[in-house]
């Protein structure tokens, strides 16, 4: 930057590259024009790390992480601190609305092939950002102490003492006792306090990321390839818009819409029939009184039922431990395995069409199925769907690569 | 592609509905009124006379109670504090010790302060509707929708006594519990024990969640400064956008 200001940013200028920053990563940060309503997801998803963290900072101002006080102290935070329902449901309701939109927001990308060259590790990291919300939530699911709680961090550790030789060694390490007790506890609460602002990290360089490469859009076109020329600059992308004000207005609308559905569930339904809060978990935890059934939390269920889908082999659980962790690993892989000659599902042939909405479909049938407890028809349903699941990774270099596309337009349309 | 995954949705829902009914016991509504103060005043009676011996609301301040059910201090101290060291800011403890009720009932005496919310209010109705009598239970009653519960049924005197009405299984065998009979009347008639019940459900459901009808009143000012909200955003976003082709 040539140009030094003068006055007070001048001399903030001079020190710190304020200015600098604020253009090229908003006033003069060229998005694509054509963004649709699946691109209000990675800023909405922004707002709801932020809304947890400060409503979780909140709550631990009251909230004592101990076997013996823990399940008191979310009574007293519900009942006796001043607003302390409200930050407790909206920190629920957060929970559960930061899975809704990251699902999306991974969906977006799977529809206009965001994870593809030069976005693979625009992608990577947000598999990383996927799997430090999955412990941080898994960490925090233990804290209000319940029955459902408890005997659901029982089953997910109990799945590291599956693994051959070392398994309950490892188990007990992770849990620092043979159950889950209160030094589980203890450590859960402290991993859940740190790893939010290890993904608030992450986040920050997710986004370098993104300013780096540029977005993507639905039409799947580099607008920075494309021919260039706008009204702001005459070297920047013809198809690209300042991000501010355009994109921050767009996503004011966003952000609103989204608060009205938000507080729709924190106000009137902070349950949301037993999925943000499972009736269970009113129960404080019992370590002698296993629950008839036990299952995660909804957004985890996917993941469960591909678990549970697994038989056993050779007396271990381990093979179902492997599928299971396969199922979030193989994410990491998605850009090299789409060999398609276009990026976006607009251009698509109809081969990748069918595969994306069967595995749509898969995703949520998995989810449902590991809300249920499991019956031999159910167990089979299972293991359908978890085939299917990977059979849209594993298969995707050949069908991307057979499938008829149509041709892409040079410029991005409406 | 937007149709291909609503027809698949609509090719799983009837899977959905068909899982959502479940067996057992039919469970009856409720039909509660959180705002009838009243209904919560005979209910937080009801719960002292009858409940309290064994079960607490430990999470339940007998002045917030006061508060929120339109009770001043001297009413709740007359009328629901049996105890002199027991102070209005204090929970509403049963004063029977745990290892009693552990000893006299075979399981530890859950406490109440939630049974709605991991339950629901009409489980507990039908629960404290559903005593009918057996001899092979050590306090001579089992429950419809708690098979060998181990509470006596406290509300007898009022209720009376039911037996239990089997549906027709195969070959003559005895089939699941389709209903039940009142064999020997109670103080109450029916539908009197049945506003009784409510009204302890009622208070027990206001117990579970004391602020809920303060958070849905609070929800629609918040729901209507968001649409307003909403309204200026679009409009801004319109007014800047107006040039973008």
């Amino acid at each position: 930057m040539s140009t030094e200001g003068t006055g007070f940013l001048g001399w903030i200028d001079a020190r710190f590259p304020l200015t600098k920053v604020w253009k090229e990563h908003l006033s003069e940060y060229y998005a694509p024009k054509n963004f649709n309503f699946w691109y209000y997801m990675g800023s909405l998803a922004i707002l709801v790390l932020v809304l947890q963290i400060v409503t979780g900072v909140w709550l631990t101002m009251n909230y004592k992480p101990s076997a013996d006080d823990a399940f008191a102290s979310v009574a007293y935070i519900m009942r006796d601190v001043n607003w302390g329902w409200l930050l407790r449901y909206m920190h629920s309701t957060g929970a559960s609305a930061f899975f809704i939109l990251i699902y999306l927001h991974m969906f977006r990308a799977l529809l206009y092939g965001s994870y593809r060259k030069p976005r693979e590790l625009l992608w990577i990291i947000g598999v990383l950002l996927y799997l430090a919300m999955m412990a941080t939530a898994f960490f925090g699911y233990l804290l209000p102490w319940g029955q459902m709680s408890y005997w659901g961090a029982q089953v997910i550790v109990n799945l590291f003492a599956a693994v051959p030789g070392i398994g309950e060694d490892l188990s007990v390490w992770v849990r620092g006792d043979y159950v889950i007790s209160d030094a589980t506890l203890n450590r859960f609460f402290a991993f859940h306090f740190l790893v939010p602002f290890l993904i608030a990290g992450l986040v920050f360089i997710h986004i370098v990321a993104l300013h780096k490469v540029g977005s993507n859009n639905p039409d799947g076109i580099e607008i920075k390839k494309g021919p260039k020329g706008n009204r702001w600059d005459d070297k920047a992308p013809a198809d690209g818009i300042p991000f501010h004000p355009y994109y921050t207005v767009k996503d004011l609308v966003g952000v609103v819409g989204f608060l009205i559905l938000f507080a729709a569930v924190v106000f009137f339904w902070p349950d949301f029939g037993g999925l943000f809060l499972e009736a269970p978990n009113f129960q404080p935890a019992d370590p002698l009184k296993t629950p008839e059934h036990i299952a995660p939390v909804w957004y985890f269920t996917p993941y469960y039922a591909i678990l549970r889908a697994v038989p056993p082999m050779f007396g271990s659980q381990f093979p179902g431990v492997v599928v299971m962790f396969a199922a979030i690993l193989i994410l990491f892989f998605l850009p090299w395995l789409d060999r398609s000659q276009v990026k976006s599902i607009r251009y698509k042939g109809i081969l990748s069409k069918i595969a994306l909405g069967v595995f749509a479909v898969t995703f949520v049938a998995l989810a449902w199925l590991g809300l249920e407890a499991s019956t031999p028809a159910k167990t089979l349903l299972a293991q359908f769907f978890t085939v299917l699941y990977f059979l849209f990774f594993l298969l995707m270099p050949i069908y991307s690569k057979l499938d008829k596309t149509t041709p892409v337009p040079e410029r991005v349309t409406k | 592609m937007k149709r291909l995954l609503i027809a698949s949705m609509l090719l799983l829902a009837p899977g959905l509905v068909s899982a959502s009914g479940g067996g057992g016991y039919h469970l009856e509504d409720a039909d509660i009124d959180l705002a009838d103060k009243e209904s919560l005043q005979r209910g937080a009676r009801y719960f002292v006379d009858h409940c309290m011996g064994c079960h607490s609301l430990g999470y339940m301040r007998y002045n917030r109670m006061g508060e929120d059910l339109g009770l001043d201090e001297v009413q709740v101290r007359r009328g629901f504090i049996f105890d002199v060291k027991t102070k209005p800011g204090d929970p509403m403890v049963s004063a029977m010790r745990p290892a009693d009720g552990e000893q006299w009932f075979g399981t530890a005496v859950p406490d109440l302060t939630l049974v709605t919310r991991w339950r629901s209010p009409d489980w507990v109705f039908t629960y404290l509707k559903g005593f009918y009598a057996d001899e092979n239970r050590p306090y001579g009653v089992n429950n419809a929708v708690f098979p060998d519960v181990g509470m006596p049924h406290v509300l007898a005197g009022l209720q009376g006594v039911q037996k239990a009405v089997y549906a027709k299984g195969e070959d003559g065998h005895q089939g699941p519990l389709e209903g039940l009979e009142l064999t020997q009347p109670g103080r109450l008639p029916e539908q009197e024990y049945d506003q009784v019940v409510r009204d302890l459900t009622n208070f027990l459901t206001y117990v579970g969640e004391p602020m809920k009808l303060e958070r849905r009143r609070l929800g629609i000012y918040v729901l209507l400064f968001l649409g307003v909200l909403f309204a200026l955003a679009y409009a801004l976003k319109k007014e800047y956008w107006k040039d973008i082709h």
